[in-house]
């Protein structure tokens, strides 16, 4: 049986002037029915850019330039726009980062839930309306009905990202990309879309791609876990081996550094140096600059992909 | 909406009271009543006498005071060129004036709109590198150059069109105040030349405008959600990026509609047409003060009027608008 999503050696480029640089280097990812995935790393690791090529709308100059995406089976990165938009929104959702920035301000909340719905399914408007009010509920919002005649500028951000969870939900997809859904709102309001969006896809059995650098969260809410570096996947495997068991230099140093594993008033830890800009990545492994095991062969030869004795995938010549 | 409405029209009025002050003020300084009213030929005593009875040697706020009393009862004072009251006068100007703009806006609506999306959508597509050349000739070339070169092409070389003046007209009231073109062949064919020659300035502005607003519009990431929603690009263009367009649009639309009656000026004097901007240099040349004043105050509340009806239309067309006026 094929896998719900597959991404092989996925390469995506950004046409400047100055010539094509690679942006997402060999992404080999896998997704089954309702499962979780987390993709981690820094900001310009190449997380939200493979999110975007999923449904292929990388922001231009950007471009597939190899390797494939299926989706049930079928190759939908050669899919012409026509028949990429009966996917987008329907049976691929997004949700993104800034729930400020994300609705049209000149519409209601029942207008752009709405449109959703009759952009991919033939019903009425009125049918279309009990859905959208049933999804408002399900994402508890208060006064759901009230909701659908009000303007995005009413509403709190935490209230926005649940109607976008709401929207995303609304065509019952099989896959929802969360694009760093919570990296804008209050820690309060964090948890509970958190726990909200975990519990979603549980109970109507989707699948989610978790984009984030939190890996606190991706640890509480993924079964699987995929940590980007310079837009290679530098190691990936189940969320829970990975997190106790970590491999990859660069993995170990991101599980330090987050708070908790430091006593209190004790200096945070963190991984020295700044991850490469896509036009300067180091010949062999890109992260050897910042590494602290690095060998000489680390700068010539770049690290294949081999797995574990724990099960994971690591790309690193020292494991 | 209603608070907004009401604190929009108090603004308005400030704004008038104001304008009267400017314009009473010129009145007084410049102006001779008296000279109007009588000519040359009497003598200093019996000026003096008449000054007093008019109230011209009163302190200058009981003047204004009884000047604005006089407005607000349509009360201008006496054209000096005319024989008539001021008012009377303008009003008989006003419908050339307003089917001209009328006209003009019209034309700049219906093409600035599709050539300025379609421009944006497709920055490279060789005919919007036309439309943007053609563009920064058109706001380069001043008004009666264009209305010369038109009456040139069209009316003397090719013949098509009229070359002047407002052809057959229709008096719509049966009062003699309104008489209209839009409503003869022969008045349409008269509007034609001097509405594209008043549009001509404004429109590649316009496209221009459009065209930028648009593509700001099209980067945000509202757009890119609506993309990822899977909607289809005519949906996307033509009412989510279209209506954000619009807002800045609206507001400067009615800016220059009113900057388009000043620009009459041009236009009517070129094609003879015998609205007020070709009353207004023809009250210049004669000095007639009173008319000028008049003319002043008018198109100042035009102006005001045109600015509050689009402000609060605004705030129909952004909800954001709205709410701020509630609280």
């Amino acid at each position: 049986m094929s896998h719900l999503l597959e991404i092989h050696d996925l390469e995506v480029k950004f046409a400047l002037r100055t010539g094509d640089i690679i942006a997402i280097d060999g992404v080999d990812l896998t997704l089954d029915r309702g499962e979780t995935l987390g993709l981690v790393g820094e900001s310009g690791a190449g997380k939200s850019v493979t999110g975007f090529s999923i449904i292929n709308l990388i922001s231009k100059p950007g471009y597939i330039s190899k390797g494939k995406i299926l989706f049930n089976g079928d190759e939908i990165s050669s899919y012409p726009d026509k028949k990429m938009r009966e996917i987008r929104g329907n049976k691929i959702s997004m949700i993104f980062q800034d729930p400020m920035m994300t609705l049209n301000p000149v519409f209601t909340i029942g207008t752009q839930m709405i449109e959703t719905l009759l952009a991919h399914k033939n019903i009425s408007k009125k049918e279309a309306t009990k859905i959208a009010l049933e999804k408002l509920k399900k994402v508890q919002i208060p006064s759901p009905g009230t909701r659908l005649n009000q303007y995005p500028h009413e509403l709190s951000g935490g209230m926005r990202q649940r109607i976008i969870i709401a929207i995303a939900l609304i065509t019952d997809p099989q896959i929802i990309i969360a694009d760093e859904p919570t990296t804008a709102l209050d820690v309060t309001i964090q948890a509970e879309i958190m726990d909200l969006l975990q519990e979603l896809c549980e109970t109507d059995n989707m699948a989610l791609i978790l984009i984030t650098h939190d890996l606190a969260v991706v640890s509480q809410v993924t079964e699987k876990i995929a940590v980007m570096y310079a837009g290679k996947i530098i190691e990936s495997g189940l969320t829970h081996e990975v997190i106790s068991n970590p491999k990859h230099p660069y993995t170990i140093g991101l599980i330090n550094s987050i708070p908790g594993s430091t006593k209190p008033g004790e200096k945070l830890q963190q991984i020295p140096g700044m991850m490469p800009t896509l036009s300067e990545i180091p010949s062999g492994c890109a992260f050897n600059p910042r590494c602290t095991e690095k060998k000489e062969i680390c700068e010539t030869i770049i690290p294949e992909p081999k797995k574990t004795d724990s099960g994971s995938i690591v790309s690193c010549h020292m494991r | 909406m209603f608070a907004f409405i009401i604190r929009r029209t108090l603004q308005a009025i400030m704004v008038m009271l104001v304008i009267s002050l400017i314009g009473f003020s010129i009145k007084s300084n410049i102006g001779d009543p008296v000279r109007d009213l009588v000519g040359e030929r009497v003598t200093p005593a019996e000026r003096a006498a008449i000054a007093d009875k008019l109230g011209l040697n009163d302190p200058f706020f009981i003047q204004y005071t009884r000047f604005v009393k006089n407005v607000l009862h349509g009360d201008f004072g006496t054209s000096l060129i005319y024989r008539k009251p001021c008012l009377e006068v303008i009003l008989k100007h006003a419908p050339a004036t307003i089917e001209l703009v009328l006209g003009a806006a019209l034309i700049i609506i219906l093409i600035s709109l599709p050539l300025g999306v379609f421009s944006a959508l497709k920055p490279k597509h060789l005919f919007s590198r036309f439309i943007m050349g053609f563009s920064t000739l058109g706001v380069s070339i001043p008004v009666f150059l264009t209305a010369i070169m038109f009456i040139y092409l069209f009316a003397v070389t090719l013949g098509w069109l009229p070359s002047y003046g407002r052809g057959e007209t229709v008096d719509i009231f049966n009062n003699g105040y309104w008489n209209s073109g839009f409503l003869t062949i022969d008045g349409l064919k008269h509007l034609v030349l001097p509405c594209i020659s008043l549009a001509s300035i404004m429109l590649p502005l316009y496209i221009r405008l459009i065209r930028s607003e648009m593509m700001e519009v099209l980067e945000t990431e509202y757009i890119k959600y609506a993309w990822a929603k899977g909607l289809s690009p005519k949906r996307i263009w033509l009412v989510h990026a279209f209506k954000n367009t619009l807002l800045p649009v609206v507001t400067v639309f009615g800016l220059q509609i009113g900057i388009m009656f000043a620009f009459t000026i041009l236009t009517e004097t070129v094609f003879q047409w015998q609205g007020m901007g070709f009353m207004f240099l023809e009250a210049i040349q004669r000095a007639d003060i009173s008319l000028l004043i008049a003319y002043l105050v008018v198109v100042a509340s035009v102006f005001v009027l045109v600015n509050t009806l689009v402000d609060i239309f605004y705030g129909f067309i952004n909800p954001t608008v709205r709410i701020a006026g509630t609280k």
